[in-house]
């Protein structure tokens, strides 16, 4: 409804993602969420059309431009509209690529960017049964022998886990040190000891990979550590930073695209004679909706703007643009299922699919409570610098 | 290998609705696009430079001025050039005068082969891939579902027949049209339409192409059109209502016999 002043640059890229949107994910949705189809076609599409580069610059074979996280963010949005497990594909490589811009060398950049831009998936893995919102508390170790690192561990619930030749993983290369003793590798589909292992049946984002991945004795090569040893943490939480709005537009996408739906429902339906649309109650609830869905854009805007501009540690905003989109996500898709009534409740309609998805924004890349505690933790430095 | 593909601007709607007064076609707030035959056109001359690995695909299209956005369209999809034959002159063109305007305009171009749609959705006639080819007395294949292969000099084609298929050796340059079941035309992708906000295209007048004023426009067309109907409805039938299938058999029968249809 509002004018972002998008660039003509942004414009073209959230139409393009919009065209694939209508006739590439729609048609298939209902059908890889019901069997788990991870959409390599659709995904090729999205690469086919550029949109895999949106996000990395120019020099690394993207077209990002000054805006990189806006990008991501307004593509993402977009994609979600028609479902949040197929964007995920997208999102989900933006992630495990975000190491690679934020901590890699020149030359590992231009070793890897350039796949990522041109449509090789990516993904990110650093949550371990043991270690959830607790990162630090990792298991898996790169052990430093001659001029490799050797992988041992397990890494859980990755995002494009299997389907991704690129995996950015963190390690302990130094118990002793906790959160310091930590370093991020790419890691490389094939590579010897590196395998995958039980991939999840999920309530949502079903069209989504999320799989474990195995390490035994896996040789990694130290030109692949990004940064220096002891850097990993430091790279995880950069990355987040920069990634959470993104999780945010995902949630933002899922929930304007439910908006959507329940308005054109509403005002097909008919009872008592009418459209369900005249009545009063049910025209605030969508207003309801409207308002939250157009705050968490405007707050998702302003922060992945923040970050372009060149932020130096926007994670209060980060963290606050994630949590409240996933919030509202949460709310207005159960609202809209609300006023589908009955066949919303049912697979018949695309609308259940839009809460189920809407449910996974609330946890991942760090639980709401997570989110709070980091927006709470930021006012409090801030109190603390006057 | 210079591959041209001459496309449509059509208005986009399959029901194209006629406004009975006037008998014609109602335009407004209808949206513009390019003839959905020509962009299978387009999808396959891109195909073409692509598995070639050289060449270039240039578009033309004869059209007002408006025209210029299905030649961007084209580009966003990976066209190289394009050419907008627009003029007072070109107005009120039947199929034969297009189809002479754009031979010209392949005159100028000397492509290795053209590409055009099977047909455009709005006037349907299927002529002016065809005529193209006459007036340059090029050969023509039309319906084509396959390219099998085509280099300088020749290509080998399948066309789509009631039947089955023919497959052809066409020597080039030669005019083909193609059908849906060639390609899936590609989504315009982020960098195709940069390329397009940027490209300067190139636009064509009578004189540019050396058009005898009286073979092109309203003038240089053969054929008239006398009047556009929609044929009236038919009105809605009679249902026949009796208490089993054979008592309604017996009433249909004497129906039958009543209006003297058998």
């Amino acid at each position: 409804m509002l004018d972002y002043f998008l660039t003509e640059e942004q414009r073209m890229m959230v139409e393009t993602a919009k065209e694939i949107a209508e006739k590439k994910i729609v048609p298939v949705r209902a059908e890889y969420d019901e069997n788990q189809t991870f959409p390599n076609d659709v995904f090729k599409v999205i690469a086919d059309a550029d949109l895999t580069g949106v996000y990395i610059p120019e020099e690394y074979g993207g077209c990002a431009g000054d805006t990189p996280i806006m990008n991501m963010c307004l593509v993402t949005e977009e994609l979600s509209k028609a479902c949040g497990g197929i964007s995920l594909a997208f999102a989900g490589s933006a992630l495990g690529a975000l190491p690679v811009i934020l901590s890699g060398s020149d030359e590992q950049k231009k070793r890897w960017l350039p796949r990522v831009a041109s449509g090789t998936l990516a993904a990110f893995g650093i949550t371990e049964s043991d270690a959830g919102s607790d990162a630090a508390s990792m298991r898996t170790t790169a052990v430093k022998d001659g001029g490799d690192y050797i992988v041992n561990g397990s890494k859980m619930f990755i995002t494009n886990g299997g389907e991704a030749e690129l995996y950015s993983i963190f390690a302990m290369t130094d118990k002793n040190k906790g959160a310091r003793g930590c370093s991020c590798f790419v890691l490389e589909k094939g590579m010897p000891g590196f395998e995958f292992g039980k991939k999840e049946d999920k309530m949502g984002i079903r069209a989504s990979a999320t799989r474990e991945l195995v390490f035994q004795d896996c040789r990694v090569p130290a030109g692949n550590m990004l940064g220096r040893e002891g850097s990993g943490f430091m790279t995880a939480m950069k990355t987040f930073d920069n990634s959470r709005p993104g999780v945010g537009s995902q949630a933002l996408g899922i929930a304007a695209g439910a908006l959507e739906l329940a308005v054109d429902y509403a005002r097909q339906r008919k009872q008592f004679g009418r459209p369900i649309i005249a009545n009063q109650g049910l025209q605030w609830m969508l207003a309801d909706m409207a308002m939250q869905v157009e705050a968490a854009r405007a707050l998702i805007y302003a922060t992945a703007r923040w970050i372009d501009s060149g932020a130096k540690r926007p994670t209060g905003p980060s963290a606050m643009a994630k949590c409240f989109a996933s919030d509202v996500a949460m709310k207005v898709a159960i609202d809209a299922i609300q006023i589908f009534g009955g066949v919303g409740f049912t697979k018949e309609y695309p609308i259940e699919k839009y809460a189920r998805d809407a449910k996974i924004t609330q946890i991942y890349e760090g639980t709401n409570q997570i989110q709070r505690d980091e927006i709470a933790l930021a006012l409090i430095k801030e109190a603390a610098r006057k | 290998m210079h591959i041209a593909v001459c496309i449509k601007q059509v208005p986009d709607t399959t029901e194209v609705r006629i406004n009975p007064e006037t008998n014609t076609l109602v335009r407004e707030g209808v949206k513009s696009i390019v003839n959905p035959f020509d962009a299978y056109a387009i999808e396959e001359g891109v195909r073409i430079r692509e598995r070639l690995g050289e060449g270039k695909v240039t578009v033309v299209t004869m059209g007002p001025p408006q025209a210029d956005s299905a030649l961007r369209e084209a580009i966003a999809v990976g066209a190289d050039e394009a050419v907008l034959l627009c003029g007072r002159a070109f107005a009120g063109a039947d199929t034969w005068a297009t189809s002479l305007t754009l031979a010209l305009a392949m005159r100028k171009l000397r492509p290795d082969v053209v590409l055009a749609g099977k047909q455009a959705i709005d006037g349907d006639t299927a002529q002016v891939g065809p005529g193209i080819s006459c007036h340059l007395d090029w050969p023509q294949a039309c319906y084509v579902s396959k390219i099998r292969d085509i280099r300088k000099g020749e290509a080998i084609v399948e066309c789509l027949m009631e039947t089955g298929k023919e497959v052809l050796a066409v020597e080039l340059p030669a005019v083909l049209t193609v059908v849906k079941e060639i390609n899936e035309p590609r989504l315009p992708s982020f960098k195709g339409k940069l390329r397009a906000r940027k490209a300067v295209i190139a636009v064509w007048d009578d004189q540019a192409i050396g058009a005898d004023p009286e073979k092109i426009g309203l003038k240089g067309s053969p054929t008239a059109v006398n009047r556009i109907f929609s044929p009236p409805r038919r009105g809605g039938g009679e249902m026949i209502a009796a208490a089993s299938a054979g008592d309604a058999a017996k009433l249909l029968v004497a129906k039958i016999k009543e209006l003297r249809i058998a």
